[in-house]
């Protein structure tokens, strides 16, 4: 219903001209992020914004003179008041005009672009540096020099509403797509390098307020930095396309003042093991990471039909399993374990899955070719998801992974 | 006026048929047909169908993006969809869809009986239904079709199941076809004008699909080389595209947009010369400026050999690289501008009318120029960091593909379809056509410049809440859009198919239109121009 | 243009208009039939190597059938003097995608070895990528990459069989000029004999590459998965031995045609089209020989 309403709404916006929309959009400032880039928090994004206006702006006096002239003509120049067609065809001299006229307007935008160019190229003299990986689908952050490495994915809370038919609507989740489980923490005032790179495909980090944009590709490291000034939370997503859950690989830039990104980084590399990974369902003892949202604790959405999960041995692990494996593992092996074969392949049935479970233990915490490593999950839940996937999913191999095995095996 | 004239009448061409292998009769005649009519009503009909199917794809893209959240369909078959999407519409619409104007008007407009090399021709047509049916066929594979963006960039595209090779071999076939077709216009134009048609005086269509051929020889061969490095690095073995291996998956990039970029300008240069074919003929003008606008066609295609990565600013190349790329595509604006200043130029101080082609024609060069602006602003490297991959661009290239690209074929056929058909399509209905299009479109695609600045990526199925109110506005264009296609879709078939009561048309159909095809009678006989007519020494009619 | 200076007599028919044909059509479903085939076959969904064979045979039949035919049509007087334009147009424009193509393969070495490695190892700007990623690389050619993907290889040295083979493919392309030679000046029989010296080299050519691979293979382990080394090098010298092979089968049909009374001193087009392919696959080589084996 309220669907239907706002069609009608974007109908009736569409159909009283876009610039009524315009109308109602410019309420709000030119630097609305809603229509128009942000100005965003760091020098370079002011700079780029102001690039961006002043080749809008040099567009529109363009357009106006051009399609000035245009309707004009069609106006004045149609058959019922002009019957009579002239017979000019040829002017060096205009063309010329008009070759040398787009020329110099072009230098004129070239010329301040280069030079933003050449500032965002400028890594040199950074005061920290945060080596990011894309994996399908999810960041990792490591602080080089600092031993604190985490992983952020979308929050569970997206998660459960972005399912196909997951009857939650969006709109009653918090920045519903745009929110990660960890946040990438920065300082603010401080030039921080980022090293970019991939484990797997081509993906993309971008956040707008600071104007920076890489891909991460596999084996080779991207450059980039930051200097942001304001404190806030800045969010952007995944821009290259890197498989089915592409539009699901949201960042989240947490950015603080200098004495609290200390005690942060002390915070992480004190209890590292539990605040770095806050794990989509918690089964730990509550994580009360500073960065995390507060998403992760919210209750547990209902997910949808729970399997049979009958022959299961441990039947709280299973519930907790299932939740695990929807929300880390389904997006590849498919909820139903079938896997998408052949890059993704069965969980049902799968060899390794009736195998040694140390075998399967280690190949979910540090991955394998395409599949990602999971170590930011915790001890008990690998053990929980493992499990799951051995007695659920069509298999019954009847045995139980303990949390104390996925430590040794760690 | 007519300075342009044909040696004799061309009536008795039907007469002669009988000597001529006629057509066979049935779907025979169809595939076994060598003339250069038949095989452009082929390939129309062809690019027709690729757009409804390519078109239906879109709705499926749009109503997913109707709303936040998965309603739908899997994200999976999201990333199909727009694939196969700009797969089908690129290669099975637009550049068919020119292909057989090129097929049906060359040859008529320069004054010879058929293109140079018919049974080719024919192979190159029949090529794309058979690659289509491969391409459209994995959509029904366990896994579905291919899903890594019509770009193919791996490591993604390695992913693919099944339909992996599929897509490869399709896009094999492709190059074919399209090499195939480029060297028959290439030969056609260069070596069967009329006598006293010198390069000069060819209608400036005619000249810019004998750059874009060019540009097509030059280009699908190396699209073809990429995919089979792809072929390899997946089955057997090699590392182009792995640094493990010391390759690079930026190296696809690279060589996949040495082909990308000049295949859009493939995708816009004929409609440059369809619309500077049109404006005069309803301007009652000539075109303003022939021989610039030759020089900028040819200046464009050169460009478009230099500035590929453009389409890469964000992938980390060097700094001097990234300078260079900047500068030269800001350069296409130039000649591009001569063109649109020209097109004015002819209509200033013309006696214009404003028939339906002439209504795509300006409808053309008003939104085609739009997309031209946000194309600059995406040149400008240092602010594509903002715009790269978001729907900036999409909004960019929709802008000139669909109120550039299509509309100019829209505005071709209701040129032309006359001349083919022997009857006159329905003026009212082509300008309500007209109208709806013109204002869907922009709806459709409009909104999403603002989506894109406001930080909404491409290619995905679902988005942040913010940005709903733009989506739903260009979901409503985008189902309006289409459905305005049926007045068209009506419009032209009674013209091809239902001829009863309509109109016929004259052999000059356009008052103001000039050029060899005006002189034979419509519909135009199956065989024109056997023996080549004479063009007169002062400038060719179609300036 | 000569084209302009000639009258047009209307009984003169100076367009060549060919009958409808099925030619084209049956060409395409063989082609359809083998890629289709080779699809599944490499998705491991064996179709058994009966569509792949009919495919094949349907090809080979056709492509035989319509060049016999364009012959036929080309002995019996149909063509005009334009139509033969159009064959060498068409031809020199098809030998241009060609090289386009190959511009792909080469574009692949030279980015490989003027950027991909020497990133790897941490040239130009790319310190972090080498540091982080590939410590111990080193920026050497011939490489299989920091992973040294398909382990350690050895390379063919330039100057036993490949200097050999460049001797043949040079000394080939003198032979078949010596037979245009003298086909222009009406001595077939020398004609057909220089054809078949050509045809003779071409073999030898494949012969020793055949080899080579062999060696490769089985003695220096460097294959086509041997890192962007082996990947370019296979790829480049094998379609290269590809469109060889081709054009040794072209040149054995043109010496047939040659031996059953083709072609006149002045109008043979079929047969230079053969020979500036020859021509071409030679240049290439030359491309070859320098980028891929010497430096
Ligand atoms: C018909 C197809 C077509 C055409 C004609 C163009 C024309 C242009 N395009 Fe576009 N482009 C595409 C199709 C096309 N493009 C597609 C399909 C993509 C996306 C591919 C993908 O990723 O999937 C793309 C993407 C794309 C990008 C990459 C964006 C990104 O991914 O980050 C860029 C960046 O520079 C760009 C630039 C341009 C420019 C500068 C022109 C110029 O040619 C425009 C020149 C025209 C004008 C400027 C207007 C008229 C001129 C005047 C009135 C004179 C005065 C004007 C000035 C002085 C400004 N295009
Ligand atoms: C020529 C190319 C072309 C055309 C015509 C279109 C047409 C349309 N496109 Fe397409 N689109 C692309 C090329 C094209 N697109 C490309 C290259 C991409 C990028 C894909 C990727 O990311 O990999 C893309 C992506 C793309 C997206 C982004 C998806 C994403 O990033 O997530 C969207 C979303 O709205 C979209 C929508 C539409 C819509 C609503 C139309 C509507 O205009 C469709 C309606 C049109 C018709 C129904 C055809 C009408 C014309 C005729 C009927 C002609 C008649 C002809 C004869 C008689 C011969 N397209
Ligand atoms: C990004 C996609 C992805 C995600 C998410 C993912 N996997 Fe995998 N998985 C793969 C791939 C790819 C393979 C195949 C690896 C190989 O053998 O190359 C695989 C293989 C496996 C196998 C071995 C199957 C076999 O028969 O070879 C198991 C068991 C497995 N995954 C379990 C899990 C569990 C448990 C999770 C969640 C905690 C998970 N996977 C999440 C991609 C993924
Ligand atoms: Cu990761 Cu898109
Ligand atoms: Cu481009």
């Amino acid at each position: 219903m309220s669907n239907l309403i706002r069609g009608l709404r974007g109908l009736a916006l569409a159909m009283t001209g876009m610039a009524g929309s315009f109308a109602a959009r410019a309420a709000d400032t030119m630097e609305s992020a809603y229509w128009n880039l942000p100005k965003g928090v760091t020098d370079i994004s002011n700079e780029v914004w102001h690039l961006h206006m002043a080749a809008f702006w040099v567009c529109v006096v363009i357009a106006i003179v051009v399609f000035g002239v245009m309707f004009y003509s069609i106006f004045a120049h149609r058959r019922s008041k002009h019957p009579v067609p002239a017979t000019f065809h040829h002017s060096t001299t205009v063309e010329i005009i008009w070759t040398i006229i787009p020329f110099v307007i072009l230098i004129g935008l070239a010329v301040p672009a280069a030079g933003t160019l050449i500032k965002q190229y400028d890594t040199r003299n950074a005061e920290m540096t945060v080596k990011i990986t894309g994996y399908q689908w999810k960041w990792q952050y490591e602080y080089v020099g600092e031993g604190v490495s985490f992983f952020s994915t979308l929050d569970p809370e997206s998660n459960n509403a972005r399912q196909l038919h997951s009857g939650i609507d969006p709109k009653t989740v918090p920045h519903y797509l745009h929110n990660t489980d960890n946040y990438l923490v920065l300082p603010v005032g401080k030039k921080v390098r980022f090293l970019l790179t991939s484990n797997d495909v081509i993906h993309g980090w971008w956040v707008p307020d600071l104007a920076i944009k890489k891909d991460a590709i596999p084996g080779y490291i991207n450059e980039m930095w930051t200097q942001i000034n304001e404190p806030g939370i800045y969010r952007g997503q995944c821009t290259v396309l890197c498989g089915r859950d592409h539009g699901f690989m949201p960042i989240v830039v947490h950015a603080m003042s200098a004495a609290d990104y200390a005690a942060w980084l002390a915070k992480q590399k004190g209890g590292a093991e539990v605040a770095a990974a806050a794990p989509v369902v918690a089964t730990d003892a509550a994580v009360d990471a500073p960065v995390a949202p507060a998403a992760a604790e919210a209750a547990p959405v209902e997910v949808a039909a729970s399997s049979p999960a009958a022959a299961a041995p441990a039947a709280v692990d299973a519930k907790a399993g299932e939740k695990l494996f929807l929300g880390n593992c389904a997006a590849c092996h498919q909820a139903t374990g079938a896997g998408l074969p052949p890059t993704f392949p069965a969980l049902t049935g799968s060899k390794v899955v009736a195998g040694p479970i140390d075998a399967q233990i280690t190949q979910v915490l540090k991955g394998k070719n395409a599949m990602p490593p999971f170590a930011q999950l915790s001890d008990a839940d690998i053990a929980a998801v493992v499990t799951y996937t051995r007695n659920n999913l069509g298999n019954k191999v009847g045995d139980t992974a303990s949390a104390e095995q996925v430590k040794k095996l760690r | 006026m007519a300075n342009t004239h044909a040696h004799h009448d061309h009536g008795h061409d039907h007469a002669h048929d009988h000597e001529h292998h006629g057509p066979d009769k049935g779907v025979m005649r169809w595939i076994k047909t060598t003339n250069h009519k038949d095989l452009g009503t082929l390939y129309l009909w062809f690019s027709f169908i690729m757009f409804f199917i390519g078109g239906l794809m879109s709705l499926v893209i749009r109503a997913e993006l109707f709303q936040p959240g998965m309603q739908f369909i899997d994200p999976e078959f999201y990333n199909q969809m727009i694939t196969l999407h700009a797969l089908v519409m690129i290669f099975g619409g637009v550049m068919p869809g020119f292909v057989g104007l090129a097929n049906w008007m060359v040859p008529m407009m320069i004054g010879c009986s058929d293109l140079a090399l018919p049974r080719v021709n024919n192979w190159g047509f029949w090529i794309l239904p058979f690659a289509f049916s491969m391409l459209l066929s994995t959509l029904f594979l366990p896994g579905g079709g291919p899903a890594g963006g019509w770009t193919l960039y791996p490591p993604l595209v390695l992913q693919g199941g099944a339909s992996f090779p599929l897509t490869i071999f399709a896009i094999h076939m492709l190059g074919i076809s399209s090499i195939t077709g480029a060297i028959n216009v290439v030969v056609t134009i260069m070596n069967m004008r009329a006598p006293g048609m010198t390069l000069l005086k060819m209608p400036l269509f005619v000249w810019t699909w004998l750059i874009t051929a060019y540009l097509l020889i030059a280009v699908m061969p190396v699209l073809a080389g990429a995919v089979t490095m792809l072929l390899t690095d997946k089955y057997f073995g090699t590392s182009f595209f792995n640094a493990a291996g010391g390759g690079d998956p930026v190296m696809f990039e690279h060589i996949f947009w040495f082909f990308g970029h000049p295949e859009v300008y493939i995708m816009i240069l004929p409609a440059f010369g369809i619309v500077s074919t049109i404006i005069p003929t309803f301007a009652r003008k000539r075109l303003f400026g022939y021989d610039s606008m030759v020089y900028a066609v040819a200046s464009i295609a050169f460009l478009s050999f230099i500035v590929w990565a453009h389409h890469m600013f964000t992938v980390g190349i060097p700094l001097a690289g990234e300078l260079f790329f900047m500068f030269s595509t800001m350069l296409i604006a130039v000649p591009t501008g001569v063109k649109v200043f020209n097109w004015l130029a002819t209509m200033w101080r013309g006696s214009m009318t404003y028939e339906t082609p002439m209504l795509f024609a300006i409808g053309f060069v008003f939104l085609f120029t739009i997309g031209g602006f946000s194309g600059i602003m995406l040149a400008l490297a240092p602010v594509d960091f903002q715009y790269h991959n978001s729907y900036f661009v999409v909004a960019h290239f929709h802008y000139v593909l669909v109120p550039g690209a299509i509309f100019s074929i829209i505005a071709a056929i209701y040129y032309w379809i006359p001349k083919w058909t022997g009857v006159m399509y329905d003026e009212r209905l082509g300008k309500i056509h007209f109208w709806l299009s013109a204002i869907f479109i922009n709806v459709t695609f409009f909104p999403q410049h603002f989506v894109g600045l406001a930080g909404m990526p491409r290619r995905i199925p679902d988005y942040a809440v913010q940005f709903t109110d733009f989506n739903v506005i260009s979901t409503y264009g985008a189902f309006l859009y289409f459905i305005a296609q049926f007045i068209m879709i009506y419009n032209f078939l009674r013209c091809a198919i239902w001829r009863k009561g309509m109109v016929p048309a004259t052999a000059q159909v356009w008052e103001g239109a000039q050029g060899l095809e005006w002189t034979v009678p419509s519909p135009a006989p199956y065989h024109t121009f056997e023996d080549p007519p004479h063009v007169g020494d002062e400038p060719a009619a179609a300036h | 243009m000569a084209t302009h200076a000639a009258a047009s007599d209307s009984h003169n028919r100076r367009y060549f208009v060919p009958p409808p044909s099925a030619w084209p059509f049956m060409l395409t479903i063989a082609l359809g039939t083998i890629l289709y085939s080779v699809s599944m076959y490499l998705e491991e969904r064996h179709p058994g190597p009966i569509p792949f064979v009919l495919g094949g045979a349907l090809f080979v039949y056709i492509v035989f059938t319509w060049f016999r035919g364009v012959a036929l049509e080309s002995e019996t007087g149909q063509y005009s003097p334009q139509v033969d334009r159009t064959y060498r147009l068409g031809m020199s424009w098809f030998i241009f995608s060609e090289v386009m193509f190959f511009a792909a393969f080469f574009g692949a070495l030279f980015y490989a070895r003027e950027l991909s490695v020497p990133w790897l190892s941490g040239e130009g700007a790319r310190v972090s990528t080498n540091e982080y990623l590939w410590p111990l690389f080193e920026n050497v050619w011939p490489t299989n990459g920091p992973a040294a993907i398909g382990g350690e290889f050895k390379t063919i040295s330039p100057w036993h069989l490949p200097l050999i083979n460049t001797l043949l493919l040079l000394t080939s392309s003198v032979t078949i000029t010596f037979a245009h030679h003298a086909l222009k000046e009406g001595h077939r029989k020398a004609t057909i004999l220089w054809m078949w010296a050509t045809i003779a080299l071409g073999a030898t050519f494949l012969y020793f590459q055949v080899t080579e691979y062999i060696e490769a293979y089985h003695e220096l382990n460097l294959t086509l998965g041997s890192g962007i080394y082996g990947s370019t090098f296979f790829m480049l010298t094998g379609f290269h031995g590809m469109h060889v092979t081709l054009g040794t089968i072209m040149m054995i049909s043109v010496t047939g045609r040659l031996m059953s009374g083709h072609f006149k001193p002045e109008s043979h087009f079929g047969f230079e089209g053969v020979a500036w392919y020859w021509h071409f696959v030679d240049v290439v080589w030359v491309g070859l020989f320098i980028f891929v084996y010497i430096l």
